[in-house]
């Protein structure tokens, strides 16, 4: 008789999934392309916080950062939709079954250039989405255009000079009236995973541009958007933890050090201060420092605002508990005598 | 002394003719916001309400205030409710086209007019009835700013007192219009109406042929606009998700939704929507929020007019090859591009039977009645889920905006049915699924839904090419079967689509074929060219793209066949080209008109004569 030793029981969150679970297909984007990073940090945080996968719902448009939702998140439904219009198809999708979590990716041609309008009015309405732009100020697939993020001056590998300014995703969503609005750098995995678990249980829309640069065409001297760049101008502007609802929170913090937000669903986004204070409730203070930043040449890194208790559009439509596409006929159709009665209405 | 001055007696009708009781026009020309909207509704209504077979159609501007507008209503006791040319009786409120509203009515018409634009000079063969509009209405209207919306209400009671129309049937119609909580407006539009009959009553001697006689032919109808037969079919299709971005002239097609939803689709116990009503950015937007709810299983829905269905033409190449159902109502009006917005055409057919990149069909159904519209839009919400697939609701500006006399319409009996659609059980009991396979032989896949409480549930959806598996490809077997697996469910859609309505004469040489509102234009046709001509014609109104096999035999049966099209390029028709064989399409000749006006019965009859060398 022969005795194998037990295997080492497996590794869970607290819903009882491995991180297997949480995969994707394998990525076909260049090797050390900043997406992959992104894709990474997602599968992290919806492991961690125990999302159910097939509770979410991706949506893309189309460029290398819209094929990415096929590398994360398998068990749960995507839609890669069409050029700059992933916010249609993402409200769309979600007024018809509002208890989806909606996953978001998109680039910054597909935001900034040709989805800016679908872009403005998500913002606008405030959906409920985690809306991850993959900002690399160039368009990949179609190899090495500038995008509408590119900045002033930057160039291309064959040299040529982009002579229009950038549109910065994060200073517009401010303006239009986001209610999370958030930058990162696919090369910070701490940072990245703090604003996305924010982003989790954040109740609105959550933009969160994050400078993920394209290795192929636009990670040479002359990008702003490269690896190097970012090492050089990235200006943090806090240290940031993100404590989960079913986390009990153990460890006392010295007053003034720390500034805490509640989240909608009872989490906390802990806030330690680097140089300076500063406190991402205050809009006003958020576009100051972003202009600041701006003129000092510094790509400014962080949660620069959230709101957590603006109505979402799904509570603005005052809509049903049960999801719309679930809805039964009793539910759905009128009856006889509501007919009989507009008939009669009509004659 | 009556300053009525009448033509010869000659020129006149017989005061006696049969034809001249409830069987002619009234033409009412003024200017738009002028309030003459409800003058003109109350004025048909009441008719309606007199038994008699009635039909009004508004010939408008794109302009909000200021510009000429039509309103002319056909009294017919045979039941026709097809625009008529010729106009038997003008009212003319607008000083701006009186003279030309005038010189081109045919001899014997009647004319009420504005006293002071002295019409009566201008021909000596129609009968005029001059009215001191301004004199009557300042006694019956104090408040000098509301005259100008009340003043039209004294031409209901003067052409009330002409053609016999009931006082108290327009009291009806006149409360009925304004509701219970604008009685105070309707009391003071009434006491115009009775100015103009009293003032009429004491001017006019009866001198006129043209009257309205009780009958009994609407008891139980209804009266109401294609656009509102189609927002009642929504609502009781069970329509979830409704998005839109307002043009002309599908707006009214949401906005009367919008209010029907309101009274009788909130939750009564929570008072919570059992829908999401979205006005979006634009059409773009509109259409992808509309598949978005279709792929997460809402009965969703978008109204637009042609240059909303250019824009959506993108987002429509993803629907069909990704497999998504909704509703898209196109409400036809002229183009191309702005065109005339106000004025109807079956301006569409073509571009959106093919809409979009790629190799593209798309069902498309034609209803030709509020009644129609009802019923075919409940069948568009079955047969997309059934289909897995974008459906257009053809329309126009003529069914959509127009006020029309109709049967009521049926409940629904059949229950909702929502299509090839696995919950976490079955995909339990089958261990999973793969999207795009063709299982039953129909072309049509099993999909699930997002959010269905099942780890085997996802699938991923793209417009790029895609397997059995929904499983990224660019292999050259995977694409050529999917897009055969799409043009067999498409002939699948054959055996589903409702079929046309068929009526062959005995004898018949010759045939029509029409798609929606060319049918009250070409059913007269066809009575005009037995009844005038001794020609016997077959009639045939097809109620859907893709053809069914009727068509060709309808076609086979005929020596020639005439395709009736409300646009310049003959679109039904090229539809069919691109289907048949040529000894069939040696077969078809073209009608077409293009002037923006709905189709009439003679324009039709002209045309075939000619091209039968008649």
């Amino acid at each position: 008789m022969s005795t194998t030793a037990a295997p080492p029981p497996k590794k869970v969150n607290h819903i009882g999934l491995e991180v297997l679970n949480y995969k994707g297909s394998k990525t076909t984007l260049c090797a050390g392309c900043g997406h992959n990073s992104v894709s990474e940090r997602i599968v992290e945080c919806f492991y961690e916080l125990g999302i159910q996968p097939w509770s979410v719902a991706k949506f893309s448009g189309i460029g290398c950062s819209s094929k990415s939702p096929a590398y994360f998140l398998g068990l749960s439904h995507g839609f890669n939709g069409v050029h700059g219009r992933m916010p249609a198809i993402a409200t769309g999708a979600l007024l018809a079954n509002h208890t989806l979590m909606g996953v978001g990716v998109t680039g910054d041609g597909d935001t900034a250039s040709i989805g800016i309008g679908q872009f403005m009015h998500l913002v606008r309405r405030n959906m409920p989405l985690i809306y991850i732009i993959e900002n690399n100020g160039v368009y990949g697939l179609t190899k090495g255009q500038f995008s509408a993020t590119a900045d002033l001056g930057s160039t291309l590998k064959t040299g040529t000079v982009n002579d229009l300014p950038p549109f910065d995703c994060c200073s517009l969503a401010l303006k239009w009236g986001a209610t999370f609005v958030a930058r990162s750098f696919s090369g910070d995995k701490k940072q990245l995973q703090a604003i996305l678990k924010t982003a989790i249980a954040h109740n609105g829309l959550s933009v969160i541009d994050v400078v993920s640069p394209c290795v192929t065409f636009n990670d040479h001297a002359g990008s702003t958007k490269s690896y190097s760049y970012m090492k050089e101008h990235e200006s943090i502007l806090h240290d940031l933890d993100f404590v989960p609802h079913f986390q009990e929170i153990s460890v006392e913090i010295p007053e003034g050090e720390v500034m805490e937000v509640e989240m909608h669903d009872g989490s906390h986004l802990r806030i330690r201060k680097l140089e300076r204070t500063y406190d991402p409730t205050n809009r006003i203070a958020a576009e100051a420092v972003l202009e600041e930043a701006e003129a000092k040449g510094e790509v400014l890194t962080g949660v620069l605002y959230v709101n957590p208790s603006k109505p979402t559009f799904v509570e603005q439509l005052n809509l049903v508990d049960v999801p719309l596409s679930t809805q039964p006929e009793a539910k759905t159709r009128p009856s006889r005598e509501v007919l009989n009665q507009v008939m009669e209405e009509l004659r | 002394m009556s300053t009525l001055e009448v033509s010869p007696a000659g020129s006149l009708p017989d005061q006696t003719s049969h034809s001249a009781i409830n069987d002619f026009s009234i033409q009412v020309a003024t200017v738009n916001g002028s309030g003459s909207q409800t003058a003109n509704t109350v004025l048909m209504r009441a008719i309606f309400q007199m038994g008699v077979p009635v039909s009004g159609k508004n010939m408008f501007p794109s302009n909000i205030a200021g510009l000429p507008t039509w309103f002319t209503i056909r009294v017919s006791k045979k039941g026709y409710i097809g625009r008529r040319k010729e106009i038997n009786f003008l009212v003319a409120m607008n000083p701006e086209t009186a003279q030309e509203d005038v010189m081109k009515l045919e001899s014997g018409a009647a004319v009420v007019y504005d006293e002071p634009l002295k019409l009566n000079q201008l021909r000596d063969d129609l009968a005029f009835f001059p009215v001191p509009f301004d004199k009557l209405v300042a006694p019956v209207c104090p408040d000098a700013k509301l005259r100008k919306l009340v003043r039209n209400m004294i031409y209901d009671g003067i052409v009330a007192y002409l053609l016999h129309i009931e006082m108290e049937e327009i009291h009806k119609a006149l409360f009925k219009q304004f509701g219970k909580k604008k009685a105070k407006a309707a009391e003071l539009n009434w006491g115009a109406a009775q100015a103009g009959y009293d003032y009429a009553a004491k001017t006019f001697p009866h001198t006129i042929p043209w009257k309205i006689e009780r009958m009994n032919e609407t008891a139980g109808k209804i009266i109401i606009d294609g656009n509102a037969a189609c927002a009642l079919g929504c609502m009781f299709a069970g329509v979830t998700v409704v998005t839109w971005y307002p043009i002309t002239p599908s707006s009214s097609l949401v906005e009367t939704l919008i209010g029907y939803m309101r009274r009788f689709r909130l939750d009564p116990e929570t008072g919570k929507a059992t829908y999401a009503i979205v006005q979006a950015e634009d059409e773009l937007a509109s259409i992808g929020m509309a598949l978005g709810a279709g792929w997460a299983g809402a009965r969703s829905m978008t109204a637009t007019a042609g240059p909303g269905i250019s824009l959506m033409s993108e987002f429509i190449g993803l629907g069909y090859y990704a497999e998504i159902p909704t509703v898209v109502f196109d409400v036809e009006r002229v183009g191309p591009s702005t065109g005339l917005p106000t004025r109807t055409a079956q301006s569409d057919i073509l571009s959106t039977a093919l809409l979009s990149h790629g190799d593209t069909h798309h069902p498309l159904l034609f209803p030709c009645s509020p009644r129609e519209c009802f019923s075919m839009t409940i069948e568009a919400f079955e047969f997309a889920e059934k289909f897995q697939t974008p459906v257009f609701v053809m329309t126009d500006l003529d069914l959509g905006m127009n006020n029309w006399t109709s049967e009521a319409f049926d409940y629904p009996e059949a229950p909702i049915a929502r299509g090839k659609v696995l919950n976490a059980e079955d995909l339990e009991r089958l261990g999973g699924f793969a999207r795009y396979k063709d299982i039953d032989g129909d072309g049509v896949g099993y999909r699930t839904l997002p959010g269905t409480n099942h780890p085997n549930a996802a699938y991923f959806t793209r417009g790029s090419g895609h397997n059995d598996k929904a499983q990224y490809t660019e292999r050259e077997d995977d694409y050529v079967n999917n897009m055969d697996r799409l043009a067999h469910k498409f002939e699948v859609m054959r055996q589903h689509v409702p079929t046309p309505v068929v009526e062959i004469a005995d004898q018949a040489k010759i045939g029509y074929i029409v798609v929606g509102t060319s049918d009250y234009a070409v059913r007269e046709s066809v009575d005009q060219l037995r009844d005038e001509y001794g020609i016997p014609a077959s009639y045939m109104r097809l109620k859907a793209y893709p053809f069914t096999s009727h068509l060709l035999d309808y076609i086979r049966h005929h020596d020639r066949v005439y395709v009736v099209d409300q646009n310049r390029d003959g679109q039904l028709l090229g539809l069919m080209r691109l289907e048949l064989d040529a000894d069939l399409i040696a077969k078809l000749r073209s009608v077409r008109y293009y002037g923006g006006l709905p189709l009439d019965a003679r324009t039709v009859t002209d045309e075939v004569l000619k091209q039968e060398g008649k």
